[in-house]
């Protein structure tokens, strides 16, 4: 006992994705910069990533994954089927996955979007490390996870080998202090803070949210947080597991999961301390997630769309902010409002708290699980010269359809007060 | 391996929306992928790349989506390699995975425009601007990257590599 304190006093102070890799490679300790070979909890692809790992995979010469129970297929991106060769990437990853008798399979109806879902069933946890062919896997790392994004062949290795490499990162803090302005949420935050970093200011490296304003923070709003992380460049988004983290995964947690802090006097690449005081709603401006600014400062900005949902923002906290905004009210007559609960069951408690009929009343369009309009897939694509706001992630170039539409970026506060107002107006202009 | 062409130049954060658009997400055949590649940035990159089958850009290119149909498609309309200041972490691995030659090199990206022709050493790490008369030295990959590149990609490298138990 007394040997293995010793050892562990001489182990080099390290940060969480430090931590967490070093646990999945068998290590006590890696540096920055250190190219490893780790074990993975979970490997995540959805009916875009998926058919193409698949095909991958099946060129690899095994025969079956590496453990059915650490597979995640989630068909969301283009379901219910859009269209005809859509149906058939669904197909090709349904008969995988049942033919690899795959256990966490979700087949529509039970499907929500993949990065809302998994959390929700517990089958993500603290201490893990996962991969997802999906840009915004980085969502996980709300409940103190590494994890991340890669693409299919990473995802076709890994299913067979249960394996990925990984360069450890640098990694970023930041010190949130301070408390919200009313309708303020993390995905206020998170835009804020990649307005400070710039779109590549984490690339490469662990962002690690932290400081009394996070802790205060409920777990939807730490989802959001971290599921741009991405946005910034940024390989993980991580906060710490605290009584919140605890209390969200009572009755849910599928597994026994592990618990990493940080080190008090771990190394970081920097430093940002952001007073949360000061931070106004947030509206990203096309074409990039870092062009951050004042909601209400925006001045006259008329929209054709509003979408509420997404794996940022379509969770219970997003619904219930944009239900209290909209409820007795009609959304602007010329403009579509479009609303999606990102799971079944946050479907189903909108539906019991009467959030649904609060926006079906309203006038808008309320859609079963899917990522549809956000990537311009379906349910709200934008013609040519069309504006939409949306509480989505990504505001590239064509990201909603045509390549002269735009999209600006915020929270479901915003989103919900410009469906009201028609333009891009903040809550107290229209409550 | 010597790669000898013209280039192809680009800006900052060219994303994967706008080298193969979600749109078009709904295959996995190369052919298909090529053809709509870069057609919401540059509608005559398919011309361009009759001539210049190098790409060179500035900071964070592919960064965005996960999507390997991005580099596919690349790879697809005839491109030998691309050359960046900087690259977004998911497409920089992507490249790698599927064989397509990635070079990170601010020093060279700033000092190569649109129609130069270079002639680049991958092994070596020598890039020379035949146009300009410049070179540039560039460090190597580390030798597990090195190692899946001359697999010829990931899959290739797990196959040889990998043993079921």
């Amino acid at each position: 006992m007394l040997k293995v304190a010793e050892k562990l006093e001489n182990i080099k102070p390290q940060t969480m994705a430090q931590k967490i890799l070093a646990w999945h490679c068998g290590r006590q300790y890696l540096d920055a910069g250190e190219l490893v070979n780790a074990k993975v909890d979970l490997v995540l692809g959805n009916d875009i990533t998926m058919p193409l790992a698949i095909e991958e995979f099946k060129k690899i010469g095994v025969d079956k994954v590496f453990d059915r129970d650490k597979i995640a297929i989630v068909p969301d991106h283009f379901t219910p089927n859009k269209d005809i060769k859509s149906a058939e990437q669904c197909k090709y990853i349904r008969d995988f996955a049942h033919q690899q008798d795959i256990s966490n399979y979700f087949e529509i109806g039970k499907m929500g979007i993949e990065h809302a879902l998994l959390p929700e069933l517990g089958i993500v946890l603290p201490g893990d490390l996962i991969i997802g062919a999906d840009s915004h896997t980085c969502t996980y790392g709300a409940l103190g996870a590494a994890s991340t994004g890669m693409g299919s062949t990473d995802a076709a290795v890994a299913m067979a080998t249960g394996t990925a490499w990984f360069m450890v990162p640098e990694t970023i803090k930041f010190i949130y202090s301070g408390g919200l302005k009313k309708w303020v949420t993390g995905k206020d935050l998170i835009l804020y803070t990649i307005g400070l970093t710039g779109v590549d200011g984490a690339l490469y490296m662990s962002m690690e949210f932290t400081g009394p304003a996070i802790t205060a923070l409920s777990m939807d709003s730490r989802f959001a947080m971290c599921n741009m992380a991405i946005e910034a460049g940024g390989k993980f988004g991580i906060i710490e597991f605290d009584d919140i983290t605890k209390k969200y995964l009572e009755g849910r947690h599928t597994r026994p999961y592990k618990v990493f802090h940080a080190d008090a006097d771990a190394g970081y690449f920097k430093k940002y301390e952001i007073n949360c005081d000061n931070i106004e709603l947030q509206v990203s401006l096309p074409h990039l997630p870092s062009n951050a600014a004042n909601a209400k400062d925006l001045g006259n900005i008329v929209i054709d769309q509003v979408v509420i949902g997404s794996c940022t923002n379509g969770r219970m906290e997003d619904l219930a902010i944009a239900a209290e905004i909209i409820k007795g009210k009609k959304v602007n007559s010329r403009i579509r409002t479009i609303i999606i609960p990102a799971t079944q069951n946050i479907y189903m408690e909108a539906m019991e708290k009467g959030y649904l009929k609060t926006f079906v009343e309203a006038g808008c369009a309320v859609s079963t699980p899917t990522c549809g309009p956000c990537l311009g897939g379906h349910m709200g694509v934008l013609a040519e010269g069309e504006r939409s706001i949306s509480t989505t992630n990504r505001n590239f170039v064509g990201r909603m359809g045509h390549p002269k539409s735009e999209v600006y970026l915020s929270g479901p506060a915003v989103a919900a007060a410009s469906a009201i107002a028609g333009r891009i107006a903040v809550p107290e202009e229209v409550i | 391996m010597i790669i000898k062409d013209k280039v192809i130049k680009y800006g900052s954060n060219v994303d994967t929306d706008v080298i193969i658009p979600a749109r078009y997400l709904n295959t996995t055949k190369e052919d298909e992928l090529a053809m709509h590649c870069f057609e919401d940035l540059d509608e005559d990159f398919k011309a361009k790349a009759k001539s210049g089958r190098i790409i060179v850009a500035d900071d964070n290119f592919g960064c965005g989506s996960s999507r390997e149909h991005a580099p596919i498609a690349i790879k697809a309309s005839g491109i030998k390699l691309i050359i960046s200041k900087t690259f977004a972490r998911i497409f920089f691995r992507n490249a790698i995975n599927i064989g397509l030659p990635v070079i990170a090199s601010v020093e060279a990206a700033e000092n190569i425009s649109q129609g130069d022709e270079l002639e680049v050493d991958l092994d070596r790490g020598i890039i020379k601007n035949i146009t300009t008369g410049m070179s540039f030295q560039v460090n190597p990959l580390p030798g597990f990257i090195q190692a899946i590149i001359s697999s010829g990609g990931y899959i290739n490298y797990t196959k040889k590599n990998y043993k079921t138990v």
